[in-house]
């Protein structure tokens, strides 16, 4: 167990490393931020001492060690656009991004798991038949282009909620909420649709699917035969069964939502890490752009790494074949 | 009951009444303010935001002619050319109640030509300023500076003792990282004062009742919130959906669908941008091209083929949609030095084109590589793809090479590209700015921008001698002569003058400024 542990761990820390790199390796092809910073009336002597001053002319090995150093040390640098430390604007923007995704996330589980169960029950149903065609919708379309669809709809169109923002939001310590006040609350309505009408199509297929497998097993007919209800039959034994392939997927999606809100954010003008993400990239801001990356991996391998220790913990049968393969 | 139902109703049409009379303006454009240090960084989005809450001693007004601010009147000294004298305007106080004296002036000045200033090259050229008594300022220069006011226009005056109170006698440094008092606060004279800021999120403004011109202006907006939206589909469904009443950076293919829009408008003025195209004609040989040994772009003959081959016409038609204005000259319509004539030199013949490139010993053509930006003029890389099936008429192949700004520009600044696509605006208003960066060779500090490889002594000299020469009129005449060598060189191709657009509801009035500086205190709200 521990072996496997240390083991997950160093392979995380290297895919961190990698990711680290290549992403400092792409920056030089992004553009060269001086240019950005300096109006139309700087020289080449104001250049060359700003590129110095930012250390721009290193080599890119130097300055990749150079991030990680500081990085280890909790100092991701200063933005470029805005001067200030990149960390304060992280932790500033970060409640945007988490409420956003707590709702898309809860959104996505409640009506995916809800819709799955549902359309496999009623599997020749109508409604079960539309809701299945429906959610092609949620699958092939791009998100900008539901969340603009969205915004034309409920904002331009019906003037029910706003195309932008947060609306009000409320101070907490250091976290920002949009739960609290109406606005904020209305605010969330479609960027939270928008972002996890995905995610929660790909449940609904998912927990379908499982479902429909499950139902075809024989403990399901016997429980029928020994004359149990339907209720019983289908959500006490067949969809506790269906779960466990759907937390698995729940868990791996959480970091997308997070990492995929760059466009929902940019659409609705939400001021999130994602659409910093998306300014620093137009403005080619090195340390934002190097943070959010390294952030979004430490996540992904974070969340990939929490699965796998659960899995070996879970499956009974992983441990055993280990055990057996030593 | 009875009595909370009265209360409730008394309470309601107090609260209607209220919003009648306070006239909130909710204002978006994509990007936001810097810093609110008024020296810290000289971009256009971070002026217009100080510009509500901070001002210079001279302002321009929506025509471009200079307005009093906190100067009331200038000229230079008697006897001293060397010298301006800035008469202030008295009775005018700061935000937090300080009086505005000649020793904030001083104060400001000093502070905007230290080294972290980003401000200090429009100022470079003075050598003091001092308070003669509390309302006269004298500014010594290096020379005689004939058009040091034209350099004032976006330099904001501080109160000496509340950012001595504050620690923020110096400037911000930006690169470094540094976050300040005057980075986040304000206390300018201004009509607006800063209320609340998040960047990137919202900036909000209230009226400042104390205003020395609260009298002379309309100010009928109480509150300013300024949001801004980074997403053009966004930015217009924010509009048209009534969140949003006053909107700069309009994307042009959504401008008939907000004019058509009930209750919407949207005013149209020309820009203080032109649009051309640049060719390195100064090398032997250029490597964009597939001719060895020689560079086709030398020949003057072939770079009048080239302008003749665009067809500016179809390019506000097409693909500005009627939003531009057919440049012949790389002057906005502004500055001084442009002349209708000048701006009406150039013509689509094809024909000419053609028997020029034969002459020159093209007429089969030669293929060139085109780097344009895709982020940073109005259709760029649009433009850019209508240049290459025009060019294309008269037998020049362009393979159009678009990429972000951030990519595109230090090609023309180091030099690495042989045919490229620029826009200028020139804050001074005088062609002089034009020539510095443009048609001057290109050393360490001048001609930065000029990629053309044109490089001709008597007209550096020439330039040179502008900065000092005192009699307009003489002055006038050598700018003439600097732009006809300009022209019939055909240094670069001119394409077209951008124009501004800004869209409102109906009950905002206020007239487009060329610069895109909106300044609140002229809005109108019915």
């Amino acid at each position: 167990m521990l072996a496997y542990l240390i083991r997950r761990v160093a392979q995380s820390g290297l895919v961190l490393l990698i990711v680290g790199m290549v992403a400092f390796g792409m920056f030089r092809f992004v553009g060269d931020p001086i240019d950005n910073m300096l109006g139309q009336e700087r020289t080449q002597e104001d250049i060359d001492r700003l590129r110095g001053q930012l250390g721009l002319d290193q080599p890119f090995a130097v300055q990749y060690f150079r991030f990680l150093e500081n990085a280890a040390q909790g100092n991701f640098g200063v933005s470029y656009r805005q001067g200030r430390p990149v960390s304060d604007i992280l932790l500033e923007r970060a409640p945007a991004t988490l409420e956003l995704a707590a709702v898309s996330g809860f959104l996505a589980i409640a009506m995916g798991i809800a819709l799955g169960v549902f359309t496999a029950i009623r599997r020749n149903g109508f409604s079960a038949n539309f809701i299945m065609s429906a959610s092609l919708i949620g699958v092939s379309l791009p998100t900008f282009l539901i969340g603009i669809l969205l915004i034309y709809i409920f904002s331009v169109e019906l003037g029910w909620l706003p195309s932008f923002g947060r609306g009000e939001t409320v101070r907490i310590g250091n976290w920002t909420t949009g739960f609290l006040t109406e606005t904020g609350l209305k605010a969330l309505v479609l960027p939270s649709i928008t972002l996890g009408l995905y995610q929660m199509t790909l449940i609904m297929r998912l927990v379908r699917s499982e479902m429909l497998e499950v139902l075809r097993q024989d403990y399901i007919r016997f429980a029928r035969a020994r004359g149990l209800r339907d209720r019983v039959v289908n959500f006490r034994h067949a969809l506790k069964n269906t779960m466990m392939p759907v937390i698995t997927v729940i868990g791996l999606q959480l970091g997308s939502i997070i990492a995929f809100a760059i466009i929902t954010e940019t659409v609705f003008q939400w001021p999130g890490v994602g659409l910093l993400f998306i300014n620093a990239i137009q403005f080619v801001d090195i340390p934002v752009m190097a943070a959010y990356l390294m952030l979004i991996s430490v996540m992904f391998v974070g969340i990939n790494l929490i699965v796998d220790v659960l899995y070996f913990l879970i499956d009974p049968r992983l441990r055993a074949d280990r055990a057996g393969a030593h | 009951m009875k009595v909370s139902t009265v209360a409730v109703t008394a309470a309601l049409l107090a609260s209607t009444a209220m919003v009648a009379q306070a006239e909130t303006l909710r204002w978006a454009r994509s990007g936001d303010a810097l810093t609110l240090d008024p020296h810290a960084q000289n971009e256009g989005p971070t002026h217009t935001i100080r510009h509500q809450m901070y001002e210079p001693l001279i302002i321009r007004d929506v025509t471009g002619a200079f307005e009093p601010a906190l100067a009331t009147d200038w000229a230079p000294k008697e006897g001293d050319p060397n010298v301006w004298v800035f008469n202030l305007r008295e009775g005018v106080t700061f935000h937090d109640g300080a009086a505005f004296t000649a020793e904030d002036v001083v104060f400001s000045f000093e502070r905007a030509q230290q080294p972290n200033s980003d401000m200090k090259e429009l100022i470079g050229s003075i050598t003091e300023v001092r308070a003669v008594d509390d309302f006269t300022i004298e500014m010594v220069t290096d020379g005689p500076n004939p058009i040091l006011p034209s350099n004032l226009t976006n330099l904001f005056i501080m109160d000496k003792g509340w950012t001595e109170a504050n620690n923020t006698v110096n400037v911000q440094d930006f690169e470094g990282g540094e976050i300040t008092f005057a980075t986040t606060n304000t206390n300018g004279t201004g009509p607006y004062v800063l209320t609340s800021r998040e960047p990137d999120v919202k900036t909000v403004m209230t009226r400042n009742e104390d205003y020395w011109g609260r009298d002379q202006f309309p100010m009928e907006v109480s509150e300013i919130v300024y949001t801004p939206i980074q997403n053009a589909a966004t930015r217009v469904a924010a509009l048209l959906s009534g969140e949003i009443d006053f909107l700069q950076d309009m994307p042009v293919q959504d401008l008939s669908r907000v004019a058509e829009a009930d209750g919407l408008a949207v005013k149209t003025a020309p820009q203080n941008r032109v649009i051309f195209f640049g060719m390195n004609q100064g090398a032997d040989d250029i490597e964009a091209d597939n001719i060895d040994g020689a560079n086709p772009l030398a020949d003057v003959r072939v770079r009048q083929a080239m302008s003749m081959a665009i067809n500016r016409d179809a390019i506000k038609q097409v693909v500005m949609r009627g939003q531009s204005e057919p440049a012949g000259m790389i002057a906005p319509p502004f500055v001084n030095g442009w002349t209708a004539d000048m701006d009406g030199e150039s013509g689509t013949d094809i024909e000419t084109a053609k028997g020029l490139m034969a002459d020159a010993g093209y007429a089969d053509g030669f293929s060139i590589r085109l780097d344009c930006p895709n982020d940073r003029y109005v259709n760029d890389e649009a433009i850019c793809q209508a240049a290459v099936g025009m060019l294309g008429q008269i037998g020049v192949t362009v393979n159009l090479d678009a990429k972000p700004k951030a990519q595109h520009f230090p090609l023309i600044t180091d030099g690495k590209t042989d045919f490229y696509m620029l826009g200028w605006g020139v804050p001074t208003y005088d062609s002089e700015y034009i020539f510095n960066f443009l048609v001057h060779g290109r050393e360490a500090d001048i001609g930065t921008w000029n990629g053309t490889g044109f490089d001709s002594d008597d007209l550096d000299a020439k330039i040179a001698s502008l900065a000092s020469n005192t009699d307009l009129d003489a002055r006038n005449a050598d700018i003439a002569s600097i732009w006809r060598v300009v022209q019939d060189e055909q240094l670069y191709i001119p394409i077209h003058h951008q124009v501004l657009n800004w869209a409102m509801t109906d009950a905002v009035g206020i007239d487009v400024d060329p610069e895109d500086q909106p300044k609140v205190k002229y809005f109108t709200m019915n």
